[in-house]
């Protein structure tokens, strides 16, 4: 459990030196569960890299406390704040940090050598061989690619068995291809990580690949905190207003026939897709567009759409834009979050309680909004 | 190996190799403590301290000759407890003409390895905290390593100067042949001797040489430096 609580006011008061910053108040409590990844996800300037420092102790809040399992790593009141050096939270930053003048492998024990001896994780060679950098240890760090730095940051992170692991925006400064080399070995690391992860960043993509809990921050405050599931079927949130906004389904592979369409199963119900999730039994989650989903009162025939979902419609929700609604259905004990115009609610006499039916075309999935679920709990 | 010089013309030349590295022997470790607190340190009196090591830069050397013999003479308020309780005498030895090299070339050292702190990305510090390393820790193992140019330029820049300290070094210790009189003393002594040309221009000759030859050293060893860092 990792229980954060800050309040921080940047200003100079010399008004000859003044900041970006300068009047900027961040204000923020929140818990993250003791295990999985706890993603700090909003727009830039939201104080979310700010929390993260402030947890590592490499910035010094006016006011707060943060603790972990218990163990207070700073307590303004009580005048406790621990240096980053005896904190223990391994920090993975955004632009990797290596010693350039450390071979890849030395970078690699560099925490690992200055853990203490009682501290459990994973070795060396588990930790080389999970991220896939066996190839690069002889190597400096001037000579690998940004995506494999990452991974190297990744790994020196872990072998310092931290406590808890901090990863500020880690993917931000890769370009997309080199986002869906590094996404998969930070699945990976998630599952193997027994320590909780807070994770910073402003890629939706990468919450929905490996948030299990999402703590929602605007202008340096909390808007929302939970499941990450649960946030991300809320209509009240400004979540809601983005076109990707949709629910988050976790799936299991049931059959990929090759050169077929693949059926992934959910609880209540299952989808055809094109995708090429992996073999059956792989879990992955699948983000449902809202404005993906069309709603029939009827049980359609004659159409292309090869999902039909039988489902009840819950409730009515206004969606931002004047002329759209979002229904939320129920779909056995799953939700869907249909986005569509007042008109058709007008015109199909929609009601909650009603049975109806949701389509999902199969084309409709494509790799953005899908990517390796978390573990299960 | 004679080079057609003359014993005492290699003596002042060996001298001066000595004064030069015992000069930055002494300096070398102050002046890094001195870069690291103008750098990073935030105490009263900083700008201060800035100023007092660049003194000697614009303070002409004659004058500084004449404080170090104030301070450090046999009645000097330093150097009477050296001279009394430990035997040690400055004035008109080698050890003198080195403090007097290394006081004058103390603020180029300094400026030197401060440039090379600069360059050092207080990021990479900061990943090295997280790791568990405390303060001395990180020193060695990060800070130092990355800021080795500045003190490899501060090292060779300090050496060099030092090689030809003439002010500062034949006012504090005098002009005495294979205790004091480094090369440009040597120098110095020969023009002010009738037929001494040609002693003078072969001395000039080494000074050049050495100057040239230090130069290269340290452009090899940076371009190494640089590749060992990463940086291309």
């Amino acid at each position: 459990m990792v229980e954060v609580a800050l309040r921080h006011r940047f200003d100079h008061p010399g008004a000859w030196r003044s900041s970006r910053r300068d009047g900027f108040t961040l204000d923020v409590a929140f818990a993250a569960p003791p295990r999985g990844v706890t993603a700090l996800f909003g727009p830039s300037g939201c104080g979310k890299s700010t929390i993260l420092a402030a947890v590592a102790g490499l910035l010094r809040p006016q006011s707060g406390r943060v603790a972990l399992d218990g163990a207070v790593l700073l307590d303004t009141a009580a005048g406790i704040c621990l240096p980053p050096e005896r904190r223990r939270c391994g920090v993975v930053f955004q632009d990797a940090r290596l010693f350039p003048h450390l071979s890849v492998e030395t970078n690699l024990r560099y925490g690992l050598r200055r853990a203490p001896r009682d501290a459990e994780g994973p070795g060396f060679e588990e930790v080389v061989a999970l991220l896939g950098i066996g190839h690069l240890l002889a190597r400096r760090p001037a000579g690998l690619s940004g995506g494999e730095r990452q991974r190297v940051a990744l790994g020196r992170a872990l072998l310092a068995r931290p406590r808890l692991l901090l990863m500020d925006e880690p993917l931000a400064a890769l370009d997309a291809a080199r986002r869906t080399e590094v996404l998969p070995f930070l699945a990976r690391l998630r599952d193997a990580a027994r320590q909780p992860i807070l994770y910073v960043t402003h890629a939706l993509e990468e919450v929905d690949a490996l948030a299990d809990h999402l703590v929602l921050l605007e202008a340096g405050r909390v808007l929302a905190e939970g499941a990450a599931t649960e946030i991300a079927a809320r209509t009240d949130l400004p979540l809601a207003s983005r076109r990707d906004a949709g629910v988050l389904l976790d799936c299991t592979v049931l059959a990929a026939p090759g050169g077929g369409l693949a059926r992934l199963g959910f609880p209540g119900g299952e989808l055809v897709t094109t995708l090429h999730p992996g073999a059956p039994g792989t879990r992955l989650r699948v983000r449902l567009r809202a404005r993906d989903v069309a709603v029939a009162v009827a049980e359609p025939h004659g159409i292309s759409t090869q999902n039909v979902l039988r489902a009840t419609l819950a409730t009515i929700t206004p969606a931002g834009e004047p002329l759209e609604v979002f229904l939320r259905l129920d779909v056995g004990p799953s939700q869907v979050l249909a986005r569509i115009t007042r008109d058709s609610l007008e015109r199909l006499a929609l009601r909650p309680g009603m049975p109806v039916w949701a389509l999902v075309k199969a084309v409709t999935f494509d790799h953005r909004v899908a990517a390796a679920a978390a573990a299960p709990p | 190996m004679t080079l057609g010089l003359a014993a005492e013309e290699w003596q002042a030349v060996r001298l001066s190799l000595e004064v030069a590295t015992r000069s930055v022997a002494v300096s070398l470790v102050p002046a890094i403590a001195i870069a690291w607190l103008l750098a990073r340190g935030r105490f009263p009196g900083r700008m201060l301290l800035d100023a007092l090591v660049h003194l000697p830069l614009v303070v002409p050397p004659v004058v500084v000759g004449w404080g170090l013999l104030m301070l450090f003479g046999i009645r000097g308020p330093i150097g009477a407890p050296l001279h009394d309780w430990f035997g040690i005498r400055l004035v008109f030895t080698t050890e003198g003409a080195a403090l007097a090299t290394a006081v004058m070339s103390f603020p180029l050292i300094v400026r030197a390895v401060r440039l090379g702190l600069e360059a050092v990305d207080p990021g990479l510090e900061a990943a090295a905290r997280t790791l568990g390393a405390g303060p001395i820790d990180r020193f060695l193992t990060v800070t130092l390593p990355l800021m080795s140019p500045g003190i490899l330029a501060g090292t060779v820049t300090a050496f060099a100067a030092g090689l030809g300290e003439f002010g500062a070094v034949i006012t504090f210790v005098s002009n005495i042949p294979g205790e004091t009189q480094t090369l440009p003393l040597a120098i110095y002594s020969a023009t002010q001797t009738a037929g001494g040309e040609a002693t003078a221009a072969r001395l000039a000759g080494i000074s050049f040489a050495l100057a040239v030859a230090g130069l290269l050293l340290a452009e090899l060893l940076a371009r190494r430096m640089h590749r060992w860092l990463g940086r291309a």
